[in-house]
């Protein structure tokens, strides 16, 4: 089966009627449903946090088949990720979609947990390094997305585990745990 | 009950009245009271449809709760007179009464005809006396006729065996202007000969048609293995035409009046039937305008006057329907059509090694199940619509593909079974590749 760079592509992915918005509501939904899956699926093996809908997504057009998605079933499938709270939308017209493949809440536990691991607790790091510095590395913190990460360290600080303070170079944000 | 006195009359799957060979339809009157007013034991047969033809005055009950409804019939040929309408200050007020007397099963009995509705008597009893007088029921009859006459006169005319009396005296010359009269009367009467031959040759004609296509009918089953494709083409096309011959006494305005529409609908139900059977169950409407006024001939019918025809079967119980498609695209079909029949038939259609990898489009279905593309494209929505197929709309065009995805675990988009045609599917499109 092809491949896209490091992803297996699933079989249905040459299936013509698989890029067609289906008018059916049944199949529709089916349809949405397996466009959610692999949405989610790339971009959590790929690392992929926003998907532009005017730019080049590679899972949007399939070359092999001649097909490709229209902006209407774009926008239909991230929507209906959307609304599952599996995506965000990044802008009022609906250019941009933070993919969620683990919600904030997630992501949220997930830096508890790494900051527990690492003995973290009490100590100072900048957002920066959280994302990719050495400690991080080989945790599924490495290489989040800012948006995301800084948006699970908020809710963090929201529930009193830790503490948010401008750092010493104007766009780099400390973090101090205090779990 | 009627039975006993009169006999009952064949009605068509629509109710409408079964015709004898060259009985054409006259007249229709809605809301008519059959009865006799001497004889207690003759039945009273109320408010029915009274449907004059050249051979019979049939009478049909219209709000039948029985179904097939009651028909009975008086043949014209036992009616032995007819009284006039009474015109009289009473009938101003009370509905119109009209007599005849008709022998029935060797009974002389007086028919009173009580005209409830509103419609045109006197127009009704005119075509009455007109069709009684014409004698038309004898036309049938004497259908061997000019035949066995024909050859009479040739004997007859030459004479050449009838000893000559010799023309003597006063009784002489009588029986010289005798013969002189029986003469012209005789050339008079072989000019009508031949116009009674020509109207037998056309009977014959008639029936020479009805031969011709039975005889294909049988061929086309028996030998269609032995005969070439061209054969069977201009065969076909002669059944066709054959076929299409006419509908001998078509309803009209004229005849039926107020009832036009809701007999039209009637006979527009039998007509169908045929062509029905030939296009699989459902039929576009076009194709019925124009195949239904072909059989008219003459007396043609408006678009509007079919659809009027086609939406008043809904009150009648008859085996056909008028279906709207979602596009607004009208059919007929017949009740016992089945969609999954039709849906049985696509699903093998996309199936194919083929198919699986390129999909259909109207064209290639509406080749495949011999019927026209608008037709083809309405089954494959409704194939869509059930689920069974999906829709690719790409630049090369719009096209159907069976459908995968119901079959496919949304759990685990790797998944593939060893069984299902999402399993074939990858078969025909690995095998290609």
């Amino acid at each position: 089966m092809q491949k896209l760079g490091e992803f297996k592509l699933p079989n249905f992915f040459h299936y013509p009627p698989y890029f067609t918005l289906q008018p059916v509501r049944e199949t529709r939904e089916k349809q949405i449903q397996l466009w959610k899956e692999l949405i989610i699926d790339f971009c959590r093996t790929q690392k992929v946090f926003v998907i532009g809908l005017e730019e080049h997504f590679p899972l949007f057009s399939n070359p092999a088949i001649e097909r490709s998605l229209s902006h209407e079933a774009r926008e239909a499938f991230l929507s209906a990720l959307v609304s599952d709270g599996r995506a965000e939308w990044m802008d009022k017209d609906h250019r941009k979609c933070l993919i969620l493949w683990h919600r904030i809440q997630d992501w949220a536990d997930l830096i508890v947990n790494f900051v527990k691991e690492y003995g973290l607790d009490d100590s100072v790091m900048t957002v920066e390094e959280i994302r990719s510095g050495t400690e991080s590395r080989g945790t599924e913190l490495h290489g989040v997305d800012r948006t995301v990460l800084v948006r699970a360290l908020k809710l963090l600080e929201h529930k009193g585990k830790l503490a948010i303070f401008k750092g010493t170079s104007a766009d780099d944000e400390g973090v101090k745990f205090s779990l | 009950m009627a039975g006993n006195w009169l006999p009952a009359a064949k009605l068509t799957g629509s109710g409408r009245p079964v015709l004898e060979p060259g009985e054409v339809e006259c007249s229709l009157l809605s809301s008519a009271d059959l009865l006799s007013e001497e004889n207690p034991n003759f039945p009273h047969l109320k408010s029915g449809l009274l449907i004059l033809t050249t051979h019979r005055l049939i009478w049909v009950q219209e709000s039948s709760t029985t179904s097939p409804p009651i028909a009975v019939f008086i043949p014209l040929s036992g009616v032995t007179h007819i009284f006039p309408l009474k015109k009289s200050i009473k009938s101003m007020f009370a509905s119109p009464r009209f007599r005849f007397q008709a022998s029935l099963k060797g009974t002389m009995v007086v028919i009173t005809l009580i005209f409830r509705g509103k419609s045109d008597i006197d127009s009704f009893l005119e075509k009455f006396w007109e069709a009684w007088r014409r004698k038309g029921w004898e036309d049938g009859v004497v259908k061997s006729g000019p035949e066995a006459s024909g050859s009479g006169h040739v004997s007859g005319g030459n004479g050449g065996f009838a000893v000559r009396m010799p023309v003597v005296g006063v009784a002489g010359i009588l029986r010289k202007e005798q013969e002189m009269w029986e003469n012209t009367d005789k050339s008079l009467q072989d000019a009508f000969q031949d116009l009674n031959a020509l109207m037998g040759k056309a009977k014959e004609m008639v029936i020479l048609a009805e031969r011709m296509r039975t005889k294909l009918l049988s061929g086309s089953t028996s030998q269609a293995t032995g005969t070439n494709d061209e054969e069977i083409g201009t065969k076909e096309e002669m059944q066709e035409l054959l076929l299409s011959v006419g509908i001998v006494s078509p309803v009209t305005k004229e005849s039926a009046g107020a009832l036009y529409h809701q007999q039209l609908s009637r006979q527009l139900a039998d007509f169908v039937k045929i062509p029905l059977e030939r296009s699989g169950g459902m039929i576009n409407l076009i194709d019925i305008y124009c195949l239904f006024n072909r059989a008219r001939g003459t007396e043609l019918i408006s678009p509007d006057d079919l659809l009027r025809a086609c939406s008043l079967w809904e009150k009648f119980d008859v085996p056909v329907m008028l279906r709207k498609f979602d596009s607004d695209v009208m059919v007929i079909q017949s009740k016992s059509h089945s969609d999954d029949e039709v849906f049985t038939r696509i699903r093998s259609l996309v199936t194919t090694p083929d198919t699986l990898r390129a999909g259909i489009t109207a064209s290639d279905a509406a080749m495949t199940l011999g019927i026209a593309p608008a037709m083809a494209k309405e089954h494959l929505l409704a194939a869509e619509a059930k689920g069974l197929l999906c829709r690719d709309v790409s630049p090369d065009g719009f096209r159907f593909f069976v459908n995968l995805l119901q079959e496919i675990d949304a759990d685990d988009i790797f998944l593939v079974k060893e069984y299902g045609i999402y399993h074939t599917w990858i078969k025909a499109i690995s095998a290609a590749r």
